[in-house]
């Protein structure tokens, strides 16, 4: 059953002075007296439950919590989930063969992406980690212009200033991700406070790891959120690992749906390998976080197949038969492929044709955008502010002049005039 | 008149600028700024930033203020009326973390709101310094200029007050100026204060606006009631010279002011004194045109001299001006210590330390 938890909202009574009784008046906490001595013991045995809609082989549990969508749209999702699983692939191997500089996977995680994206509108603002590309692709980010920013060729909408996956489009609300981690709470909060006073039906959803959550800006987030009470809900993917460093390193508590009561906050644990639960519980968070104008904390729990990047080698720090189980025994792509072919809407023709498919759009994009031109070196200096202070614009004529005279020193034929 | 009462070190003693109306009026119709065809009021320096913040919130539906304590008036009155002229979903409290003050102010801002933080002490902008030089500074050139937050402006209280020692007194200017991508503006007065702010409120691009907090009170102007600009990056000329050029921001321009007529008394030396307003981006034609004019150059600041933004001053100049210098740049600053409190007195860049320079580059 879909179900948030709190705890009771800070509403203080406060008592006339003159009762006999003796009740607490501190402005700080809404509680009772007690007179026993006894710590609260943090429950990490059994922690917030996992809620899910369907099994390991993609069978529906409770058929109440079914949320019935329709085939087309099941179709989307699992075309979606194999895309980004394809385009992982191809793009993985291109920086081992030093065609892009660096790359990061999603291998595991595909169905935080595609149920969290279909529970929004497409107005709804979005603010990243770095490992949502499925939210991006959900949306209609072209093949292409993910090729583009990896390649920053001249085609990327960032004008290739930052590394792979660092994507962003304003058409599609997808705001720019930045290296630094979980930077973006705060912002998201600030963001959703200024949609709550534009009164337009927008909500925000912020995505972060369950190692960014460590952070003080996770905390920042949290907190003014919950105090300034934005329409917005903080998505955590739970995958287990930050690079190397296991959950049991990372925290102490139970996970990060434990951490929202603290604040105030509708928190809830869903089985992120289950797409329709992450779709039911972003759908009734967006929901809520709307009409009620309040955050909600959704952990998504799941498992980080690939490594960390293409700077990692997770043999490292973990064990092959660990990977195994995640990849064969619960992985949202199978799972949801189980649904699907349980109901005759997917069987082994189709879905051979689908991935020859899909693999011939992701070599045709990869082709293009190996052969595309770097955009022109002027996009080394612009949008640094909206107009350029004189002081840059003599450096940017200063390195022109410098490359006029060194130009055999320098790649100049592979980028833009 | 304009009159400014400051009490520098504990020391006490008060500066009286007395300047007629018509010098006023001309100065302000070549700023573009105008005294006397609005109506003005008295304002101190709090007041003048309070009401650039009114006309603000009364000319744009979608600005904010926010910040610790705030609400009731702010800890320095800046905010004072304005949650109850303008609402409380307009004039709030944030909790207190300054990370979160300017990641929420980040946020608003790419939405395109206008979104004025308040930090309360300059002192305690450092939690915010990844959100301000690796996200706001960065934020629309990483983005292919799709998105920005250009509508944020980050309000601090800055400089000496007498007492405030270690962390009541930072000037932490020269950190944001190494930051491309923001503007940082430091103003000397009420109008300068008010028609600075105003600019950078409506400049597109993240602004650091740190107000002198000694002065907050103790300087006292004639200020329009209505909105006006002041130019960021263009540096004043507010008194020429022939013989050393002055250079500074904030209260320390009050100081050369003081200096500059010493030099004038004892020495017989005419000081041209540059107010350069705008740290980030600088305005260094201004001042290598002061320099190839007088020969030399002293810059003062109350931060620590290494790395202080005299250094980049200094530097610049020394490359544009080479052949025009008499003598070494002059940077009078504080010392290389934290802000020490029972010693302030002694740490900071008094008139008789700038004096002092000024005849050894007069000598050299």
């Amino acid at each position: 059953m879909l179900c948030f938890f709190t705890m009771q909202g800070p509403v203080l009574q406060q008592q006339p002075f003159n009762t006999p009784e003796e009740k607490p008046q501190f402005p700080g906490a809404s509680a009772d007296f007690v007179e026993r001595l006894e710590f609260i013991q943090p429950n990490v045995i059994s922690g917030i439950p996992i809620y899910r809609v369907m099994d390991r082989q993609g069978q529906i549990l409770n058929p109440a919590e079914d949320p019935k969508i329709p085939r087309e749209e099941v179709l989307n999702f699992y075309q979606k989930m194999t895309l980004l699983n394809t385009m992982d692939r191809i793009l993985y191997e291109s920086q081992r063969q030093g065609r892009i500089s660096f790359y990061m996977t999603n291998y595991g995680e595909e169905g935080t992406h595609m149920g969290s994206a279909a529970a929004l509108e497409p107005t709804d603002l979005v603010f990243g980690q770095y490992r949502e590309a499925g939210v991006l692709m959900y949306r209609g980010f072209p093949l292409d212009l993910f090729m583009a920013q990896c390649y920053a060729n001249a085609d990327d909408l960032g004008k290739g200033r930052q590394m792979p996956v660092h994507y962003g489009c304003k058409d599609l609300n997808f705001v720019t991700i930045s290296s630094p981690l979980a930077t973006q709470l705060p912002q998201a909060a600030g963001a959703a406070y200024a949609l709550k006073r534009e009164n337009n039906n927008r909500a925000v959803i912020c995505y972060f790891g369950e190692g960014a959550a460590s952070e003080g800006d996770a905390h920042a987030g949290f907190n003014f959120a919950a105090t300034l009470e934005c329409p917005i809900i903080f998505f955590c993917r739970n995958n287990g690992y930050a690079i190397s460093t296991p959950t049991s390193e990372q925290y102490r508590g139970d996970g990060i749906a434990a951490r929202g009561p603290g604040y105030g906050i509708m928190s809830i644990r869903v089985d992120g390998n289950d797409v329709f639960a992450v779709y039911n519980a972003t759908r009734e968070a967006r929901r809520r976080a709307v009409a009620e104008n309040q955050p909600f904390l959704i952990e998504a729990m799941t498992y980080r197949i690939g490594h960390h990047s293409t700077s990692d080698d997770s043999s490292a720090y973990r064990s092959v038969d660990e990977v195994n189980y995640w990849d064969k025994q619960d992985h949202p792509i199978s799972r949801l492929r189980h649904y699907m072919v349980s109901r005759g809407w997917w069987d082994e023709d189709q879905e051979r044709a689908w991935r020859k498919q899909s693999r011939q759009h992701v070599m045709e994009a990869f082709e293009r955008a190996e052969r595309r031109l770097k955009p022109s070196p002027d996009n080394l200096f612009s949008d640094v502010y909206d107009e350029n202070p004189p002081l840059l614009k003599k450096q940017e004529q200063d390195l022109f002049q410098h490359i006029r005279q060194y130009k055999e020193h320098y790649p100049l034929d592979l980028y833009e005039k | 008149e304009m009159a400014c009462r400051l009490r520098v070190g504990g020391t006490g003693f008060e500066v009286e600028a007395g300047r007629t109306r018509r010098e006023i009026y001309m100065r302000c119709v070549c700023m573009c700024v105008c005294v006397y065809v609005c109506s003005t009021q008295k304002m101190n320096l709090f007041q003048a930033v309070s009401s650039a913040m009114d006309n603000t919130l009364a000319n744009d539906p979608t600005a904010v203020i926010f910040g610790e304590d705030v609400a009731f008036g702010g800890v320095f009155r800046c905010t004072v009326g304005l949650r109850d002229k303008y609402g409380k979903d307009r004039v709030f409290n944030t909790p207190l973390c300054e990370q979160g003050i300017v990641g929420f102010g980040i946020g608003i801002a790419a939405t395109g709101a206008t979104a004025i933080a308040e930090i309360q002490f300059a002192d305690y902008i450092f939690p915010a310094f990844d959100q301000i030089v690796n996200e706001a500074a960065k934020y629309r050139y990483r983005s292919g200029n799709m998105f920005d937050c250009g509508r944020l402006t980050i309000r601090a209280p800055w400089g000496c007050v007498g007492h405030g020692s270690l962390y009541h007194s930072q000037s932490p200017e020269a950190y944001f100026a190494h930051t491309s991508g923001l503007k940082v503006v430091v103003p000397r007065g009420p109008v300068q204060a008010k028609g600075l702010l105003l600019s950078c409120i409506k400049d597109n691009n993240p602004c650091i606006f740190f107000e002198p907090k000694i002065l907050y009170r103790a300087a006292v102007e004639q200020v329009p009631v209505d909105s006006y600009y002041i130019p960021l990056s263009q540096a004043e000329v507010l008194q020429e010279g022939s013989d050393v050029t002055l250079v500074a921001w904030g209260t320390q321009v009050h100081v050369l002011k003081e200096v500059a007529n010493m030099a004038q008394e004892k020495l017989g030396v005419s000081c041209e004194i540059i107010d350069l307003k705008t740290i980030l981006p600088w305005d260094s034609d201004t001042v290598c045109k002061s320099v190839v004019k007088t020969g030399r150059l002293l810059i003062s600041h109350e931060a620590p001299v290494t790395g202080g933004f005299a250094a980049e001053i200094s530097s610049t100049v020394q490359e544009e001006c080479f052949l025009n210098l008499e003598a070494p740049i002059a940077r009078v600053c504080g010392y290389d210590t934290p802000f020490p409190h029972i010693f302030e007195p002694f740490y900071i860049p008094d008139k008789w330390k700038c004096l002092e320079a000024v005849k050894k580059m007069l000598n050299y």
